[in-house]
């Protein structure tokens, strides 16, 4: 087995307004890339909520923060917002509210606040949370940072208002990764794109002719792993999202796949075929370039993936004469134990935040599904509808799911919530998008 | 269960165009005379850095014609569904490689493995070099020598032909011979 290759790399920093320049300048003229969001499903009775314009400082222009938290919250399947024309009166500030009249027009609960011009050229946002029913105020926050953060202000805003009102922490200030594919066999090109949750703020992370396969985010948010067939081998690269710097983790004599971070961000465990072909679950320490096998069967061992407290590693095999999950010990020498039994194909795991769900894709009557399983119990529930759907990933507070489905002419992504009641599909206005990973919660 | 929104709500996103990424944008360098296989990132220092080395490190792995003769002209090996047998048509056409590769013993081929579309996309990989294995052991076993062979899986990655039906299926499961270009300096088989 050869030792990795390792490549650092130093990478220039621009200025927000060179980098500003460049992307406006060399945009023009370019197809631009749109991503459309659709709600397919949500509750029977969504919690009504009216969501007031935000104040903003005099003769600024800025981003519609209002309308930013509408789209999280309708987004989520589990709010219904007041239209802006059936609103009784335009307040901006708690006092300013009355809440017989916010009542009257059927919402239970009313979003104010303001955008400032904060001292040093930060922008601030703040709101007012309050319960139109007993008057009270459930909520009041400020976030502040640079000009460019309103927008995820704005989602911040969001995450505070779901989780007063529904107890589980939103995950609208996250982002999402993700691979699009253009072209039509052979000749297609793959990109790796890094976007916030609600698919706007498109980031490019990397081009290339080869395929691009199975992001993975570090615990922090800064790192994306993925495997990359650009050398016209498959290698483990790890990439520093902000600045692009990248590492070659794994270019190992024959197969190098399926990367993820460990909970404490050290390690990888990954796929790692010998020169004899058998693919096996390894951990790679990314410090000492330490590697340690942790599977060694004849069978397909592969899609390896931490338990949240790190101490273990769920995986699928074909051991026992099809794709089923196993779970084994992070240290070498644990024996696995399987954790599947149900049906002939269940494979691609992910577990939630909380260590209790075990989210997979699952062959269900002759399509390929999502479903969880109760680790506690061994219940199964499909929770997708398609023919050819996979990758599913938790979002950071383990409420929903992402995946891919492909019964579309073209790839698409989709959610799901666990509790299978509520999802939205994203799509791409041209081109496949596929195999989405759901990032951390960030600082 | 769940209860489809009465008003589906469309919400259309425009985004700014950052698919054009830095790299591209600070060397003013067109995608299209991008060597195949570089990878272009968003930020120019690692994607040209890359691109350059993925480039040096490919060139001993440059794709040649290769034979041409009767079944040497065929390079593709099909499989059934979840199947790493070699069967029908394949068998002849691996052997006839085989006798090439035995008594050409400069000549170099990769074998690529690769599935249809169903199942998960790693789980697709282990397939395809399963498949690329039992075309390499194949060649072994009549005649050809391990230094002759390299094998990589695309899994479902790089289909033959787009479709989602049997009929696609089964042009996408396959594992294809690429004969490889002499190293410098080799002599001629």
């Amino acid at each position: 087995m050869r030792t990795p290759e390792t490549r650092p790399r130093t990478v220039p920093r621009f200025s927000g307004a060179l980098v500003a320049a460049l992307l406006f300048g060399l945009g023009a003229g370019r197809a631009q890339a749109a991503l459309q969001i659709e709600v397919t499903s949500g509750v029977r009775d969504p919690i009504p909520i009216a969501i007031v314009p935000f104040a903003a400082p005099a003769g600024d222009a800025e981003l519609d923060v209002a309308d930013v938290i509408q789209h999280d919250l309708e987004g989520s399947g589990r709010f219904k917002a007041l239209a802006r024309e059936r609103m009784p009166a335009r307040p901006t500030r708690a006092a300013e509210v009355t809440p017989g009249p916010w009542k009257d027009a059927g919402s239970d609960y009313v979003v104010v606040g303001r955008v400032l011009a904060l001292e040093g050229g930060n922008v601030g946002v703040e709101f007012d949370l309050l319960n139109t029913l007993t008057g009270a105020r459930v909520a009041a926050q400020r976030f502040s940072g640079a000009p460019g953060a309103v927008r995820n202000a704005a989602h911040r805003v969001s995450d505070v208002v779901y989780q007063k009102i529904l107890g589980i922490r939103g995950a609208f200030a996250t982002r999402i990764a993700y691979v699009a594919v253009d072209g039509a066999p052979p000749a297609q090109v793959y990109r790796l794109f890094v976007a916030d949750a609600d698919g706007v703020n498109q980031q490019r992370i990397l081009e290339t002719r080869f395929p691009l396969m199975s992001p993975s985010w570090s615990p922090d948010g800064q790192w994306l792993a993925y495997v990359s067939f650009e050398t016209k081998h498959s290698a483990v690269y790890v990439q520093l999202v902000r600045t692009g710097e990248r590492r070659q983790v794994s270019a190992r004599a024959g197969v190098n796949g399926a990367p993820e971070w460990s909970p404490d961000g050290k390690k990888l465990a990954l796929t790692l075929g010998s020169s004899s072909g058998n693919p096996d679950i390894y951990v790679l320490d990314l410090a000492s370039q330490g590697l340690s096998r942790l599977t060694e069967d004849p069978a397909i061992d592969t899609e390896p993936v931490w338990a949240p407290d790190g101490r273990s590693i769920f995986f699928t095999s074909d051991r026992a004469g099809s794709p089923q999950i196993y779970q084994i010990g992070a240290q070498p020498g644990a024996r696995p134990k399987r954790i599947t039994f149900g049906g002939t194909y269940n494979a691609r795991p992910r577990i939630s935040p909380d260590g209790t769900l075990l989210a997979m894709v699952t062959l269900d009557g002759g399509n390929y599904r999502i479903a969880v399983q109760e680790l506690a119990t061994s219940v199964v529930r499909v929770l997708s509808h398609g023919h050819l759907d996979e990758s599913p990933s938790f979002a950071p507070n383990g409420a929903t799911l992402i995946y891919a489905e492909r019964d579309a002419p073209r790839g698409e992504l989709a959610t799901v919530s666990t509790d299978g009641l509520t999802g939205l599909r994203l799509r791409a206005a041209e081109g496949e998008i596929r195999e989405p990973a759901w990032g951390p919660f960030l600082p | 269960m769940a209860e489809k929104l009465s008003m589906q709500r469309l919400m259309v996103v425009l985004v700014l165009a950052v698919s054009l990424g830095l790299g591209a944008c600070a060397s003013k360098k067109p995608k299209a005379d991008l060597p195949a296989g570089e990878a272009g990132g968003a930020a120019s220092g690692s994607g040209a850095g890359a691109a350059g080395a993925a480039a040096a490190g490919a060139s001993a792995d440059e794709e040649a014609a290769g034979p041409q003769a009767g079944l040497l002209a065929t390079r593709l090996v099909y499989f059934d569904f979840d199947s790493s047998e070699i069967r029908g048509a394949g068998t002849e056409v691996v052997a006839a490689h085989a006798k090439y590769l035995a008594s050409h013993s400069g000549t170099r081929v990769r074998l690529e493995g690769h599935t249809d579309e169903r199942g998960s996309r790693e789980y697709n990989i282990g397939l395809g070099e399963r498949r690329a294995q039992a075309v390499r052991r194949a060649l072994l076993l009549q005649g050809a020598s391990d230094a002759q062979i390299s094998t990589v899986s695309y899994g479902e990655e790089r289909p033959a032909v787009a479709g989602h039906d049997e009929a696609a299926w089964a042009k996408n499961r396959r594992v294809e011979i690429v004969y490889l270009a002499l190293p410098a300096g080799a002599p001629k088989p």
